[in-house]
């Protein structure tokens, strides 16, 4: 069976040039970054070497890039690392509803410590209203934290008027950027923001790798505690290999990101008309919105997006119901139902995320698997909906 | 996708994983499926380092995701929690707090494996589910039925669970293990080289952690923050007199000795629970004894319906042999009556009564 991959919000694979930039790191340049000898040099300059494609790629200063993880750990970095450096006694935090769980749920630790935090909801479309932002200001207001693009609809907030808002009133402005990267264009000073996640596994570099963009001047705090390494901001031996597989993803995205965007963007329209076209009862979430090129967020009706993503699996179609981090629950996605999605349409619901794997045969292949695999399931399960 | 293909039912366990691998080496195409039936993150207060055979642990799924890989077949976990918990779970609860003794795995066999994950196997293509359990199935041609026989194991027989399946539900069900002995699946998974093959048996009510179902209760009580003051009551004997006070009518089971906390000097059991006056009434052995019992929303599965009387054996628990009696149908659509030989020790309500002749499952129902 062939398989076909239709998850590249979920992860993506290491690609050739980034696998090849990464390999003597592996090997021959296996040095500490922070030793003083030979192999120590090399993989410091290798380490800096990508610290400035990461920072041309998102204009950025190099000594603003602190290499960690990944999205998760960088956004826990901002949320902890600005909260509890705050002097303030009341300290109040602004985020959205449609956050990752990487975000909501370092809220939810901080409302534990005593931090009040605001979750402003979103428009039918899957946009932040700046102006919601601005009501929920507090004089205690420490932080605010929107996503740039939204995992499961791809939507894309008006992050520089809400960084702007926060800049007025005294608050530190972070984006998680971890879908962004690599589907938009990134430019740090444009979008105004203070801090930014972002991660290496969404743009063909390796898991366990990622960056948070801390402006020069933010106030922030480390929130793990060793050595001296990227400047006190993440202790610990740097992942040097995994910072030099990043660097090389950014550089390829600097060459290429605009036109494979474009491509992308040709591959998923043709894909959404051809679904809503011949699939009875599809709609697109968030479709009225700017979104990211890659992603298509369909609900089916009537259908449980759990056994449709089975079926498509067994006919070698990869791709999800929700996001990769909330499958298997019970619960519907808290996106779609911030977009005003009932339960049964949020089940219904199954994200598309286009990659440079992708092809228009790939595409047409998808879409003749997918009114195969709808219709059967409409076939035999048409009392769910009576049920739920 | 093989149009013959047969959706397995893998819990993790030893059962369901050599049924997964006996149609495997067949060349039967297969696809493995666990159902995620209750979130062990809820009711923490259950939470032990010693509960054992909790339903959809981790373990549990690692287990059968293991076997899938030995196997080479494709695997899902699928998320069947609100359908449980509605089906199986709040009827289990309302049961107890009714005062009756309820058989959740029936609830489960009925509404959940028989029914959701039947539909779920069909929507992904598959005709036919396979389940681990130890019954034996076959079409038999005069009748134009499928006939439900006991399995091959007494030990293990589990068609006393089984008795409410339709024709449509047991015309797309395998169960691969009734032919065999308990010891001879073991034997078979491990020349299969399944993981599982000494893996402990799991207990009867799989979302119950160490069977403590009253505490269960409770927690689930507390989750939904309900007033659980308004089932405490008395203690009383067949003659009136009240001898102790206790928890709640959902601790006591007909039949039950222990836990009753009565210092008399004869042994004492429950006789009777009544959630309204909140009263359990407690007596002799002797007491305990029904000539008959009264059955409802009874399925037949040996024929469509009764119309006359009709000799056969009833269970009418799970560990009880069946006794002889004489099953009469009833005024009401779906009663009979059910007239023992000889008086039977703890006819519980909730329970149910199954009937055979032989080996021959002909149906069942609940009883009152």
């Amino acid at each position: 069976m062939n398989r076909y991959y239709f998850d590249h919000n979920a992860t993506t694979p290491v690609s050739p040039e980034v696998f090849e930039a990464m390999a003597p790191l592996l090997r021959e340049d296996f040095g500490n970054a922070s030793s003083i000898h030979y192999y120590g040099q090399r993989a410091k300059q290798h380490l800096e070497t990508a610290r400035r494609q990461m920072a041309e790629l998102i204009h950025a200063q190099a000594q603003e890039i602190v290499f960690l993880s990944g999205g998760t750990e960088a956004d826990n970095l901002a949320l902890f690392g600005v909260v509890r450096n705050s002097p303030r006694p009341a300290r109040h935090v602004i985020t959205t509803a449609i956050e990752h769980p990487a975000v909501l749920g370092a809220c939810a630790q901080l409302e534990r410590e005593g931090v009040e935090v605001t979750r402003v909801p979103v428009g039918p479309e899957g946009i932040v209203d700046p102006g919601d932002i601005r009501r929920a200001l507090r004089p205690s207001t420490v932080l605010i934290s929107v996503m740039h693009a939204n995992n499961e609809l791809g939507t894309v907030q008006p992050i520089a008027e809400i960084a702007g808002i926060a800049h007025e009133a005294g608050a530190v402005s972070h984006s998680d950027g971890v879908q962004a990267l690599g589907k938009i264009p990134v430019d740090v000073e444009a979008l105004g923001v203070d801090l930014y996640s972002i991660t290496g596994h969404k743009v063909y570099a390796p898991k366990g790798e990622g960056a948070l963009f801390v402006r020069k001047g933010t106030a922030i705090g480390s929130i793990q505690f060793g050595g001296h390494h990227e400047r006190d901001r993440r202790p610990g031996t740097e992942n040097v290999p995994g910072a030099v597989a990043f660097g090389a993803a950014a550089a390829w995205l600097i060459e290429n990101g605009q036109a494979e965007a474009a491509r992308l963007q040709g591959l998923r329209d043709r894909m959404e008309a051809a679904i809503l076209g011949r699939v009875p009862g599809a709609s697109v979430n968030g479709g009225g919105a700017p979104r990211t090129p890659n992603t298509s967020s369909i609900c089916f009706d009537g259908i449980r997006g759990e056994a449709l993503v089975i079926a498509l699996d067994l006919r070698g179609f990869a791709v999800s119901s929700g996001a990769a981090c909330s499958s298997g629950a019970v619960e519907p996605s808290h996106v779609l139902t911030a977009i005003g999605l009932s339960a049964d349409r949020a089940r219904g619901t199954i994200r598309f995320s286009l990659g440079r794997l992708n092809t228009a045969e790939q595409v047409d292949a998808l879409v003749e698997a997918l009114v195969e695999a709808v219709g059967q399931l409409r076939r035999i399960a048409p009392a769910e909906r009576a049920h739920a | 996708m093989p149009d013959n293909m047969v959706a397995v039912a893998m819990s993790g366990g030893v059962d369901s994983s050599a049924v997964a691998g006996l149609l495997h080496r067949e060349g039967v195409p297969v696809i493995g499926l666990t159902m995620q039936l209750w979130n062990q993150r809820r009711l923490p207060d259950l939470a032990s380092d010693r509960a054992t055979g909790r339903c959809c642990s981790l373990e549990d799924v690692y287990d059968a995701r293991r076997v899938a890989e030995q196997l080479g077949i494709p695997y899902y976990v699928v998320n069947f929690e609100e359908r449980f918990e509605r089906e199986v779970v709040r009827p289990f609860i309302d049961e107890y707090l009714a005062g009756r003794t309820p058989v959740p795995c029936t609830l489960c066999n009925n509404f959940v494996k028989f029914d959701q994950f039947l539909e779920m196997a069909a929507s992904l293509g598959a005709e036919r589910i396979a389940t681990g359990h130890y019954a034996r199935l076959r079409f038999d041609e005069g009748a134009a039925r499928y006939l439900l026989y006991r399995a091959v194991d007494e030990t293990r027989d589990q068609t006393y669970f089984l008795w409410g399946l339709t024709q449509a539900q047991l015309a797309r069900t395998l169960f691969p293990l009734g032919e065999y002995r308990k010891s001879r699946v073991r034997e078979m998974a491990a020349e299969m080289g399944l993981a599982v093959a000494a893996k402990g048996d799991s207990q009867e009510i799989c979302f119950v952690p160490n069977g403590d179902y009253a505490a269960f209760i409770d927690a689930y009580f507390r989750e939904q923050g309900a007033d659980r003051e308004r089932t405490r009551g008395d203690i009383v004997s067949t003659d009136g007199r009240t001898l102790a006070q206790h928890d709640g009518v959902h601790h006591f089971t007909v039949g039950q000795r222990r836990g009753l906390n009565v210092a008399v000097g004869e042994p004492l059991y429950v006789i009777a629970t009544d959630p309204v006056s909140g009263r359990v009434t407690v007596g002799r052995n002797e007491d305990l004894l029904r000539a008959s019992a009264t059955v409802r929303e009874v399925n037949w599965i040996a024929f469509e319906s009764l119309t006359v009387p009709l000799r056969a054996e009833v269970k009418i628990r799970n560990k009880h042999t069946a006794a002889p009696a004489t099953i009469v149908p009833g005024a009401e659509a779906g009663h009979v009556e059910v007239r023992f030989d000889e008086p039977q020790r703890a006819v519980t309500p909730g329970q149910a009564a199954v009937f055979y002749q032989g080996d021959l499952v002909l149906g069942g129902g609940w009883m009152d």
